[in-house]
């Protein structure tokens, strides 16, 4: 049976861990060398590594930290941040992700995820969406720029396209939720997944394990991403899975 | 040594990587004579099985592995690099393979499913074979592919279950195939990879 994954999340900045609340006030954490070992002897199904900065400085991602951390963990590795051209895509796929995880780009030229797709396959191209809901409309806009810019364009209806374009998953984030530890925002969660045929992944707003169960149920996410209660050892992987497992979600007990 | 061989696109490095750490000796390689010299191949892929088979003609490689199927060379493809052992693939048009496998590349379709295929999924051992030897029965592997062989003959090792029963690892004679990722299935896959290179040593 396929599982549900639990994939904490490396936000970088200047090659160091860093994790925020609503995308302000950054702490840093540590070494993503040393957190990536970590995660992989604690049986994250899969890990995630943002170049948070990299994006609207203009800078490319440091293709060594991508590669000393792809070398000491053998489970799937997803990058994002600063990936503009296709060029790019293979630079940093060589270096050793799997995946490549596009935001802003994405939204500024989304003839990118098609053309990714094409080349390197849709299963390595991952659209990550960072949404907010509007108080007016009641629906979600997608920002860019590290929450920064509205759009304007609707989240799900972005969802949807980038599919059509050629996205193998699709990373959600709530940037209501994000940082807060109130749970994953499970009706947007709940209506992307419904609505588009690719896998889900839940981003922003877990504190507890209860957090989990919800999004990976009630929320139909395929894969719940999480950075600071993994960091901070809030909430420790093998426990969170035999959690999960107690509830019977599927999810990989040994590893 | 055992030969990766580099047609263009993929991440090759982990393979290379996950080889190393298990103590065998790699190449990553697009050069015939190193590749035909090698005591295993290995064919990785993702991407489109057209871009790939045509990758790998513009490159001569596939007269390459054929030589090397024949001389009796075990080859493992990864994969994408699975599918391309087969017949024809069904990716977006009809395309040949490589033919050292008998049966079609087909996409899966169930309405109810996402696709593609990704994520951590368990084995159902059909078949004794050495490539199996240090895994047991509902070990899980990391999959992504949204097409799968559909075997023209009983080679299958390993099936797996995603709305139908599909070939996880495949192996006829020198030839064996895995649908999944190896290098990125931690300990179990690791354990796929070192039986693979006792094999071939």
């Amino acid at each position: 049976m396929l599982t549900k994954r639990i994939v904490p999340c490396l936000d970088v900045r200047d090659g160091r861990v860093v994790k925020g609340t609503k995308f302000k006030d950054i702490k840093e954490v540590d070494d993503p060398v040393e957190l990536a070992k970590y995660y992989n002897e604690q049986g994250a199904d899969e890990l995630v590594f943002y170049d948070i900065t990299a994006s609207y400085e203009g800078r490319k991602l440091m293709l060594d930290v991508v590669k000393k951390t792809a070398d000491e963990i053998f489970i799937p590795f997803t990058v994002g941040g600063g990936i503009t051209t296709v060029d790019d895509f293979k630079e940093i796929l060589r270096a050793g992700a799997d995946k490549i995880s596009i935001n802003t780009p994405a939204v500024k030229n989304p003839k990118l995820i098609t053309e990714a797709a094409l080349r390197f396959g849709a299963q390595c191209v991952v659209l990550s969406i960072d949404a907010k809901k509007m108080p007016e409309s009641g629906r979600w806009n997608v920002f860019i720029n590290g929450g920064r810019v509205d759009t304007g364009m609707d989240a799900i209806e972005w969802a949807k396209e980038g599919v059509r374009l050629g996205a193998g998953e699709i990373v959600i984030n709530s940037i209501d939720a994000d940082g807060v530890k109130n749970g994953y925002d499970i009706e947007l969660t709940s209506a992307v997944s419904s609505l588009v045929n690719v896998p889900i992944v839940a981003s922003g707003g877990a504190g507890k394990l209860e957090d989990f169960s919800e999004v990976l149920t009630k929320g139909k996410a395929d894969a719940a991403l999480a950075a600071s209660v993994f960091h901070f050892k809030e909430i420790e992987i093998p426990k969170l899975k035999g959690f999960l497992n107690e509830k019977g979600i599927p999810v990989r007990m040994e590893w | 040594m055992i030969a990766i061989v580099d047609y263009g696109v993929g991440n090759l490095n982990s393979i290379d990587n996950g080889l190393k750490r298990l103590g065998f000796s790699s190449i990553v390689t697009e050069d015939k004579e190193e590749i035909l010299s090698a005591k295993g191949i290995i064919l990785p892929g993702v991407g489109a099985f057209k871009d790939a088979i045509d990758n790998l003609k513009s490159k001569g490689l596939d007269e390459t592995i054929r030589e090397a199927a024949e001389k009796g060379i075990p080859i493992l493809g990864i994969c994408l690099g699975m599918q391309l052992l087969y017949e024809k693939g069904f990716e977006d048009g009809e395309w040949d393979g490589l033919g050292l496998l008998k049966g079609d590349v087909v996409k899966f379709e169930m309405k109810d499913l996402k696709i593609p295929h990704m994520g951590w999924n368990s084995l159902k051992i059909r078949k004794n074979d050495p490539i199996v030897k240090y895994i047991s029965e509902g070990e899980f592997v990391y999959f992504v592919h949204s097409y799968y062989a559909a075997p023209g003959d009983d080679h299958v090792v390993c099936s797996c279950e995603y709305g139908v029963d599909f070939p996880a690892i495949v192996a006829r004679g020198n030839i064996y195939g895995i649908q999944f990722h190896p290098e990125k299935s931690g300990k179990t896959g690791l354990k796929i990879l070192k039986a693979f290179g006792e094999m071939v040593l």
